[in-house]
């Protein structure tokens, strides 16, 4: 018996691996994508399947994210819209480079290689992150506002066309459509939304205020979603059971997720995250090394660590979230959009 | 009946990102359904327990 095209068990595996996909984007903002395109390469799926099915599933994520953002209203959609041509230019050039590695033989490869990258660096800055907060907890001379030289150099080129934005404030269009084409090349070629790129773009090159930041990246992710899902659905390699099921987990997840932002500090579970990342790194290493050595064994052995590093992440933040809510540590304020 | 196979591959794309579209707005209300019905009974039997 089959439902969606899938067998009743790898259902069950996307509905809970999407619930624990759901909590990590709910609760830390970001981590939902960039774990399911792996998963997928891992459970033996191509490349343009795997980019293509998350892709649509980000997509499904960003609108209910973004439903959430806009009852708050602080989504710039001026910005958003105006990003859209180098979104749309950037998933194209993205799936371009897909399907062209796709032909010699190298997606799943190369593809692979950039998640190892991709999870090590931002699992090595959750970590960095985590131990600097609590050294900054002993000696709190820090300085959130910091903006970096390089977003600080390229904010300073104000080439025309200046475009006024919902806030007022002005902005280049190139630095618009260039950050909208860049996190649209990322987006085509891994099947992430992109948002670890794009919020920080938006906020330091762009000049919006951060939450209006964050909701503005998150429609961005919406339109990503949703030109990488037409884009790759023009193939047929959209698996709409793999997305059902991933959906109907991380819509749950989320809510949960962003809940728990009321009751479990943040900096109690970053260190884990981190951790998390670091090992599904690693997952998808062992992965190509499966591929590599003809050794399924360590297909088995990877992902077992990625889907268990997210379970035991999970159980954290529900472990955290239950002691408060006991203790009565913070009121019960709680919201679908917590960390909004 | 309509055969989706024979619909040309940009409609195909087209209804693929319209069904995502209502499975995520028909997640988001039911799950917000049953979050304010369970939610604040939950939370009472975490604190209680």
């Amino acid at each position: 018996m089959e439902l969606l095209g899938l067998s009743p068990e790898l259902l069950a595996l996307f509905v809970v691996f999407g619930f624990m996909v759901g909590v990590f984007f709910g609760f830390f903002g970001m981590g939902g994508s960039f774990l399911v395109t792996p998963a997928l390469l891992i459970l033996g799926y191509s490349a343009p399947v795997a980019i293509g099915s998350s892709m649509a599933f980000v997509f499904g994520t960003a609108v209910i994210a973004t439903m959430k953002h806009h009852d708050v209203g602080q989504v710039d959609y001026k910005l958003g819209a105006l990003m859209f041509v180098g979104i749309a230019l950037g998933i194209e050039a993205g799936k371009v480079l897909v399907y062209g590695l796709e032909a010699i033989g190298r997606a799943e490869l190369v593809v692979g290689t950039a998640y190892v990258l991709l999870l090590a660096a931002i699992g090595a800055l959750f970590v960095r992150s985590a131990l600097k907060q609590s050294s900054d907890a002993d000696n709190d001379d820090s300085d959130d506002d910091d903006i970096p030289e390089i977003a600080k150099t390229i904010k300073s080129y104000n080439i025309p066309p200046m475009v006024t934005l919902t806030d007022g404030s002005k902005a280049s269009l190139w630095t618009i459509s260039g950050v909208g084409g860049g996190v649209g090349i990322v987006s085509g070629f891994l099947g992430v939304g992109g948002g670890f790129i794009r919020m920080p773009a938006i906020y330091y090159l762009i000049g919006v205020p951060l939450a209006a930041a964050v909701g503005t990246s998150l429609f961005g992710a919406l339109m990503s979603g949703a030109v990488g899902a037409f884009t790759y659905g023009l193939d047929g390699v959209v698996d709409l059971g793999i997305v059902t099921g991933l959906l109907a987990g991380s819509a749950l997840g989320a809510r949960i997720g962003s809940a728990a932002t009321a009751y479990v500090d943040e900096a109690d579970v970053t260190i884990y995250f981190g951790i998390m990342l670091l090992l599904a790194s690693l997952a998808v290493g062992l992965g190509e090394l499966a591929n590599w050595l003809a050794m399924p064994v360590l297909d088995t052995v990877s992902f077992v660590l990625l889907v268990g590093s997210s379970a035991f992440v999970t159980v954290i933040i529900f472990y955290y979230g239950a002691q408060a809510v006991r203790t009565k540590d913070v009121g019960p304020t709680a919201t679908a959009g917590g960390n909004e | 009946m309509i055969e989706f196979a024979a619909l040309s591959p940009a409609v195909q794309a087209a209804l693929l990102v319209v069904a995502v579209l209502v499975e995520a707005i028909v997640l988001y209300a039911g799950y917000g359904i049953v979050e304010r019905a369970v939610a604040p009974p939950l939370i009472e039997t975490i604190e209680n327990a």
